[in-house]
């Protein structure tokens, strides 16, 4: 197997902590690195927040896991500085073909509108993504930050107490003790923290295995996204073929029900398969391959008390729509600003209540599309697959079955247009720009709109200004003044104001859209931000 | 808009026999498959939410149906 599987990125090493006769206190433990935990600790420690994540592994995540990141995913990750190294590294496909039996019926084309910094998904295996997060952790170590990162170190106990947590670690020295303000559980799937503290993981689990394969080739397969439903080379069953960087592809075959796991992750198994689908005369190796069944299904809540549950931990889905890294991403992102409010003491603990509401609204809306994906590629009933493929069919001829096609719909990031830090809207602005919308990019003559917004709150003032310039705005908001006029690409009026010819926008470190007004109105601005921060309205009753 | 459950086909009878010519010949299964391409073709054209959700709820068995 490649070497990437066996060299540590952060080996074990004996600490101080393990010394001490009263355990240390941390302000925040995230236990898992993995995409999540470690895409947390860089949010926190760009705002100084001293974080410790620990790990009982060392190395990248091993095996076939994810491989499309998501354009608000690379947005987050431009954030944190770290979403170059992606792009660069990374392989941008805009098509996507589906076939039914031996015809193709079908393309969809991912083209993003312009002045976009980041394009709507890039392939990427998901030990990239980590060793950009690690070298981003190293980096920020180089010039400082309190941000410590333990290989070896298996989390195997955890004890909440009402203002803090306890936790036991293992280490090749033994077993010590840690308190942690507040412990965030990025520990995955089968996350050991959920089952210390016995809490449910409920939801569906779907029957069908899939073989998934990383094979590297020389072929010339273009860069697209190929979908099979009932393909000649796997009878009934689904297929795709999608590239990754360094020749390497994935292959997702759909098996079955009843099936021998053992015997068909065998290579004198696989191979014949692989055979038949790319064609006999095409030499290829296998980098890895695995045999998944797939599950829908997430937590009640997920904080509780001290502890905080993010990324697979809290919710698992089926990767069909690419949904699992690239919602974890998205929990971190709503996490950390929270997490650094409440400690410097600019927001109450209610404030992380929120990501309960926010994340768990989100994590719904992704559950209900990857079961809706899984349920049209492994048809549950006789009914299902008599409708799923009449649609395939149609699809061919016509285009109104086109978007009932559903293998997998793009990773979009979710609107806290419910969540109660979010303030009414008040003025008739674009849709896709109200008040919970992450916020659109744009380009601006010197750069993107993204990268003048985030870590911290922004007052985005379009075709006007506060009268006296930060007079009455808390000092922690930026304010940021544009104008359409030096927007010859139009894009700032279709994305931002629409018809109306003004707009103030009140937007969140996570680069969320919290309150937009049709002009500028410091006393709404002064609500709203408070709102944002779940701090109590002030009564004078 | 409300979906129309009175009679709206103005020659019943020629509808129906060309609703069961188009099902001659076929096996089991190609009917079934037609009537579901159909279904979806109707479905499309009449589009409306909630004509649609008052449709699939008359077409229940009457036990599993809301009294109207
Ligand atoms: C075949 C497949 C394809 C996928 N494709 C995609 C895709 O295209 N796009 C996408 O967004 N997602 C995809 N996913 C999902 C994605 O891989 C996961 O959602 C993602 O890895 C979750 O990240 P995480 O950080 O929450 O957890 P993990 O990556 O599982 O990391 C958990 C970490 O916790 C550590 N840990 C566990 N227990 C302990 C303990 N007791 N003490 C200390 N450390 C501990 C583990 O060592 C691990 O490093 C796919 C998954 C699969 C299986």
């Amino acid at each position: 197997m490649t070497s990437i599987f066996d060299t540590p990125l952060y080996a074990y090493a004996r600490h101080a902590d393990q010394e001490t006769k009263t355990p240390r206190r941390h302000p925040v433990v995230i236990i898992g690195a993995g995409p999540v935990g470690l895409a947390l600790a860089v949010d926190l420690a760009q705002k100084g927040v001293e974080t410790l994540v620990l790990d009982d592994n060392d190395k990248v995540s091993l095996g076939s896991r994810a491989i499309c990141f998501s354009k608000r995913t690379l947005e987050i990750a431009d954030r944190l500085s770290f979403g170059q190294t992606l792009v660069d590294k990374g392989v941008q496909w805009n098509l996507g073909k589906v076939f039914f039996n031996d015809r193709k019926v079908y393309e969809f084309d991912l083209q993003a509108e312009d002045g976009h910094r980041r394009p709507a998904f890039i392939n990427l295996q998901q030990y990239y993504f980590e060793i950009a997060l690690v070298d981003r952790i190293r980096a920020l170590q180089q010039n400082g930050a309190p941000l410590d990162l333990r290989g070896g170190s298996k989390v195997i106990d955890v004890t909440p107490k009402a203002d803090h947590v306890t936790l036991q670690v293992d280490t090749p020295h033994g077993i010590y003790t840690l308190e942690a303000d507040w412990l965030i559980a990025c520990d995955g799937a089968a996350s050991p923290v959920r089952h210390a503290l016995g809490l449910d993981f409920v939801g569906r689990v779907f029957e069908d295995n899939f073989l998934i394969a990383d094979v590297v080739m020389d072929a010339d397969f273009p860069v697209e996204r190929w979908f099979w439903f009932d393909p000649p080379f796997n009878k009934n069953q689904s297929a795709l073929l999608h590239k990754q960087p360094d020749n390497v592809w994935r292959i997702d075959l759909q098996l079955g029900r009843d099936i021998d796991r053992e015997a068909e992750k065998k290579p004198e198994n696989v191979i014949p398969r692989l055979k038949a689908m790319l064609g006999d005369d095409i030499n290829f190796q296998l980098e890895w391959v695995s045999i998944y069944t797939f599950q829908c299904r997430r937590m009640e809540n997920f904080c509780h008390g001290r502890v905080i549950f993010a990324g697979d931990s809290a919710h698992q889905v089926s990767p069909f729509g690419a949904r699992g890294a690239n919602s974890g991403v998205q929990d971190a992102d709503n996490l950390g600003w929270k997490l650094h409010a409440v400690l410097d003491g600019s927001a109450p603990e209610a404030l992380i209540d929120s990501y309960d509401d926010e994340r768990i609204f989100a994590a719904e809306e992704n559950l209900k599309n990857s079961a809706r994906s899984t349920d049209f590629i492994t048809p549950k009933s006789h009914a299902s697959r008599v409708f799923r493929d009449a649609v395939l069919t149609l699809a061919e001829q016509y285009s109104f079955a086109r978007p009932l096609v559903n293998s997998g719909r793009l990773s979009l990031p979710c609107f806290y247009h419910t969540s109660p830090l979010t303030s009414p809207d008040t003025m008739s602005g674009p849709g896709r720009s109200r008040p919970g919308a992450p916020c659109p990019d744009v380009w601006l003559s010197d750069g993107y709109l993204l990268q003048y917004l985030g870590n911290h709150f922004t007052l985005l003032c379009i075709n006007t200004a506060p009268p006296a310039l930060g007079g009455d705005i808390d000092p922690a908001i930026t304010i940021l003044c544009l104008h359409t006029k030096d927007n010859p690409s139009g894009a700032l009026q279709t994305r931002y104001l629409g018809t109306v010819p003004s707009a103030v926008y009140l937007i969140r470190p996570d680069q969320h859209i919290t309150a937009r007004w049709p002009d500028f109105d410091a006393t709404a601005v002064h609500r709203a931000h408070r709102r944002a921060l779940a701090r109590k309205p002030k009564t004078w009753s | 808009m409300e979906l129309t459950l009175t009679p709206n086909i103005a020659a019943p009878d020629d509808f129906y026999a060309a609703l069961l010519a188009t099902h001659d010949g076929l096996s089991c299964a190609e009917s079934e498959a037609l009537n579901a391409r159909l279904i979806l073709i109707l479905a499309n054209h009449i589009g409306d939410d909630a004509v649609l959700s008052q449709a699939l709820h008359a077409a229940l068995p009457p036990k599993k149906r809301n009294p109207a």
